[in-house]
């Protein structure tokens, strides 16, 4: 329906303007200028409420907004993937610009020179972060950067089996099986530490988690060695905090290196849009998926930034493409970028020992709760299981009336088990109040038993 | 500017200097793990706050923007982005929610989830809908997987060839294969519509679908679609809609209507989110009633009981899976959202004024630039500069180079692949008369100066921070980030 | 005259001795792709096969495919385009040879054009 008095400020046009251009396209009636859509299919209804106003529409907002529990207010132990960090000022300052927020991909490098060397300098912290020799501008986010980095190991490798250490997350597995399903030949293996032994002549890399999904440190170069001494391509979906206090994957022969960047700069909004890191060895680059950006020369020899190696992408080589990819999330790219570089060496490395630290602290006090135990072993960094006396799903309903959102229940994998994250966002306070209310509600529940 | 102000951060790089602040850690310190495991070496930038803040304000200068400037590229809708769509989704009761709280916590957000479902299904006459893709390509990669699983739960193991037009995206093809299939061609007639002919000869028992954009990628909505779409149904393929292009066609016509079985939307064309330089994107997957079982992980939906409706994640019995660790671009979906709200039913309007847009650009510019196809456009104009080649060896890429001069970022050029020295031009509704004016002036200026003064276009960009590019220099030698120089 | 035979896909043929062919791109397909920037070519001890892919060649903004005009077993690859592909580009006819081969079957030549042929040949391409 049309409203006659409705006038959208995204819509300049006025009827003036309509009658002048329809007068000088040569047409008198706007239906001409549709005439190809068949007659009984042209001007549907559009079942739409009518226009909101900016006042009206902030309003319902804000009643939405309302009906969440939102991180912040409540405190909140939940990590498996998304991770809560400060964010400093500066970040959200200069990612709000028009001229990044708003600018198209750079295929025309000479009016986009923010965007390439902004990349660039993403490409370059990636590769100092995973210890890798390059990597390229972004992907979607750190799960789909895994997948992609099995299909490229198995195009290197001309091998179709994909090993996937048990200890990874199921989410990305599942989001393996998707990219994988329908490839006629490759198939996924999943293994314990053990079984790696048994990997074969067609197997094409082994993936691991590092920390795995449970939190914990994997033995990084038992499994580079038992990767390489087979022909496999040994590949690492490694968080980005860990990197900065403990060795990252390049130093043990990683051949790729995949991350989810959100931790460092970008808020949990939800699930996305996140970013994923891609980082591998040069002698690779020509398999990478995804934009690369390179540094050149210009016609006056000056110092400039381009998309480059494009033949690898789908606007050329079309379905014999490394992948369909067509985005480089280049927005949240620039704001882990920014993140990077306000906290650099010093800030990254602090970051990621408070973590450690807090983590920790938690650890110990939950391990001397009656009833909770600890169950796995090894080095964690800011995430580990528990073992509860009950359902976790229960004592998460409880943890919200005391405003807190408890770890992720991870009873399909380990019994009564629940995964908890701290970070630097959750102050001593918040961690004794978790604590004490874990006490509260288990005395109480097992006391009704 | 000075040269400096191109240095790298590595090379600003001062030991000592930091970006922000150092937080306290409040709890006491824990014995740290064997040295053996913990980082030794860790190069880093050390730069303060507000060089920072010089630098990448500097480097945003050198961008072309929607903000800053007029950007008529085809089949990219680089439309207005709304201020209010941004204010919206940076809000902390969104933007602080993690993925994988209790779905009771996040009422608020799936809610705005499933009225964006609603909308979205409206709007394009489908039955079915999932969030979650994180890009067009990725809802294609969704849709053709569907379209797979479909064929094969219906006996149609044998079907492995998908149909995609001579015109279509790269991104076509490459889905098709990363879901399966093999690729065949199918080629366009004189008049810019699939060959109906061609068409006709493949469709066998082999067919699994037909891939095509509507309107296609030189701007023109295929007369005979109907025919096509019946053609390939009756052969028992699936038909695939790029929606890609849906800025022609809110409020005139329903892709699920027509008998697609499948589409993507780009809400990073059609519905506002801004292109950022490249990304984030978001590209729901859109169904009619055959492919809903399979949509991608998780959907939302809601539940009503006695008088109050909760709404929940909900993974489709037979879903192709999930395509990715969480459940979509939430804070691109909630710019759709938003900006659907502002226009709610008037969204025609949108359409309207986009086709009278572009074929008024047509109309002015087709005696001094070559019109491949010379019918009614719908949002966008092919152009070629054929002609101009020929006569003064003026290439479309001399011209593209040439409208920076006068700020305005270049058309599409050389795409479609089957149109010569394309270029293709998308104005969008959310542009004025008097830009359009502008633009029209500055080609018809750009065409004579082919003629007159060919060196300028040869030359062009002058005022650029950078000249044309060895582009050449950068594959021969890939030098892909910062190393400390010997 | 040349001694070079040449196939549809512009691939040129020339003797060198007993049955080793060098293999290069014509002048007129390195002109057409532009800024040669990648060349993949078979390794020594491969087997190629008449009009068979044996490769990739890139530009900036395209790709196309190498087949091999010839069948028999690559005894030479010439590193110098691989290291500096332009040089397909400056001498396609003699410095960027790309692979030498040893012919299973001589008598394969005579698929192949003759230079007058091939230009004919170009000519009806147009």
């Amino acid at each position: 329906m049309h409203h006659p008095d409705f006038v959208s400020p995204y819509i300049p046009n006025t009827e003036s303007d309509r009658q002048s251009m329809l007068s000088e396209i040569g047409v008198s009636d706007l239906n001409e200028l549709f005439s190809d859509i068949p007659e009984q299919y042209r001007n549907p209804t559009l079942n739409l409420p009518r226009p909101k106003s900016e006042f009206e529409l902030m309003s319902y907002i804000n009643q939405l907004v309302s009906m969440n529990k939102v991180p912040g207010d409540y405190s909140c132990f939940l990590g498996a993937g998304s991770y809560r960090h400060y964010i400093p000022a500066v970040v959200r300052s200069l990612t709000s610009r028009g001229e990044y927020v708003t600018s198209y991909t750079p295929y025309q490098p000479e009016v986009s020179q923010g965007t390439l060397q902004t990349e660039f300098e993403f490409q370059t912290l990636c590769a100092q972060l995973t210890g890798m020799e390059v990597a390229n501008a972004g992907m979607y986010d750190g799960s789909t950067s895994f997948a992609e980095g099995a299909l490229m190991a198995a195009r290197i490798t001309k091998r179709n089996n994909i090993v996937i250490l048990d200890s990874v997350s199921p989410s990305y597995i599942e989001v393996l099986e998707t990219y994988t399903n329908a490839l006629e030949g490759i198939n996924i293996e999943i293994l314990s530490l053990d079984e790696l032994a048994n990997i074969d002549e067609d197997t094409a890399c082994i993936l691991v988690q590092q920390p795995n999904f449970f939190g914990y440190l994997e033995d990084m170069q038992k499994i580079s060695e038992i990767a390489h001494s087979n022909g496999s391509l040994f590949v690492v979906y490694a968080d980005p905090f860990s990197m900065t206090i403990f060795e990252p994957p390049g130093s043990f022969g990683a051949d790729v290196v995949v991350a989810e960047a959100q931790s460092m700069g970008v808020a949990p909004i939800f699930g996305g849009p996140y970013v994923g890191i891609f980082a591998c060895k040069q002698e690779h680059i020509r398999q990478m998926p995804g934009r690369i950006v390179g540094k050149t020369i210009d016609q006056d020899g000056r110092d400039a930034y381009v998309l480059t190696l494009q033949t690898r992408e789908q606007h050329i080589r079309r379905e014999r493409a490394t992948s369909n990819i067509c985005t480089s999330v280049a927005l949240i790219a620039l704001m882990t970028t920014i993140f990077m570089a306000s906290n650099g060496k010093k800030g990254m490395k602090h970051i990621g020992e408070v973590i450690y630290h807090k983590a920790h602290y938690l650890s110990s006090l939950i391990s001397d709760l009656p009833g909770f135990t600890l169950p796995l072993e090894g080095t964690f960094f800011q995430e580990f299981v528990i073992q509860c006396p009950i359902d976790p799903k229960v004592i998460n309903e409880k943890l919200l009336d005391y405003k807190i959102i408890g770890g992720l229940d991870i009873s399909k994998s380990i019994h009564n088990g629940m995964l908890v994250c701290a970070s630097e966002l959750n102050s001593i306070d918040e961690i004794h109040g978790f604590v004490a209310a874990l006490k509260e509600i288990t005395l109480n529940l097992i006391g009704e038993k | 500017m000075h040269v400096n102000s191109r240095r790298l951060l590595m090379d600003r790089s001062v030991p000592d200097r930091i970006g922000t602040t150092l937080l306290t850690c409040d709890v006491p310190i824990q014995p740290l793990p064997n040295n053996e495991i913990m980082r030794k070496d860790f190069d880093f930038p050390e730069v303060s706050e507000g060089e920072i803040v010089r630098y990448f304000s500097q480097l945003s200068q050198m961008n072309f923007s929607i903000d800053t400037n007029f950007y008529p590229l085809g089949s990219c809708t680089m439309k207005y982005n709304p201020k209010l769509n941004d204010e919206i989704s940076s809000n902390p009761g969104f933007a602080n929610l993690h993925p994988l709280q209790p779905e009771s916590t996040v009422q608020g957000a799936l809610k705005l989830l499933f009225e964006l479902q609603e909308y979205l299904m409206e709007i394009t006459g489908m039955a079915g809908i999932s969030l979650a893709p994180m890009a067009g390509a990725d809802g294609e990669l969704a849709g053709m997987l569907m379209a797979r699983s479909f064929l094969l739960d219906n006996g149609g193991e044998k079907r492995k060839t998908v149909l995609i037009p001579d015109s279509a995206h790269g991104t076509n093809p490459a889905s098709a294969v990363m879901a399966g299939f093999k690729v065949v061609t199918l080629p366009s007639d004189s008049n810019g519509n699939t060959d109906l002919m061609a068409l006709k000869e493949l469709a066998n028992d082999e067919l699994a679908g037909l891939m095509i954009t509507l309107p296609s990628t030189l701007g023109l909505f295929d007369s005979n679609i109907l025919e096509v779409i019946q053609i390939v149904r009756d052969a028992g393929g699936v038909v695939y809609g790029d929606g890609a292009n849906l800025n022609a066609l809110l409020g005139k016509v329903k892709l699920g209507e027509i008998g697609f079985d499948v589409m993507h939307s780009n809400l990073h064309k059609t519905f506002t989110q801004p292109h950022g330089g490249g990304g984030p994107g978001a590209g729901p997957v859109i169904v009619g009633p055959r492919l809903k079982p399979y949509l991608p992980a998780p959907i939302v939906i809601s539940t009503t009981e006695e008088n109050s409706t909760t709404y929940s994640f909900h993974s489709p019995q037979n879903s192709i899976g999930k395509l990715g660790a969480f459940h979509g671009n939430f804070g691109a979906l909630v710019r759709a959202y938003a900006y659907i709200a502002t226009l709610g039913d008037s969204l025609g309007q949108v359409t309207t004024d986009a086709v009278i847009n572009a074929n008024y650009i047509k109309s002015k510019l087709s005696d001094a630039f070559d019109l491949p196809y010379d019918r009614n456009c719908m949002h966008e104009v092919v152009l070629s500069a054929k002609t101009l080649k020929k006569d003064y060896g003026i290439s479309a890429l001399d011209i593209c180079k040439r409208l920076i001069d006068y700020g305005i970022h270049p058309p599409t050029m050389y795409f479609p692949l089957i149109v010569e020295e394309a270029l293709m031009i998308e104005p969008t509704e959310t542009e004025s008369k008097e830009t359009l004016d502008d633009f029209i002036e500055v080609m018809l200026k750009i065409a004579l100066e082919a003629k007159e003064s060919p060196d300028l276009l040869h030359d062009a960009p002058h005022d650029t921070p950078n000249s044309r590019l060895d582009e050449a220099r950068a594959a021969r030698q890939p030098f892909l980030r910062w190393k400390r120089s010997d | 005259m040349k001694d070079y035979k040449y196939s549809k896909e512009h691939e040129w043929v020339k003797i060198e001795s007993d049955q080793i062919v060098a293999i290069g791109i014509s002048p007129h397909a390195a002109d057409t792709l532009g800024d040669i920037v990648f060349v993949e070519l078979p390794e020594i001890d491969d087997s190629v096969q008449q009009f068979e892919q044996m490769g990739e060649i890139e530009s900036v903004k395209a790709v196309s495919d190498l087949f091999s005009p010839v069948t028999g077993k690559v005894v030479e690859v010439n590193n110098e385009v691989i290291d500096q592909p332009e040089k397909i580009n400056e001498e396609a006819e003699a410095g960027g040879w790309m692979i030498k081969v040893v012919l299973s079957d001589l008598s394969e030549l005579e698929n192949l054009m003759s230079e007058s042929e091939y230009k004919q040949f170009l000519e009806t391409e147009e």
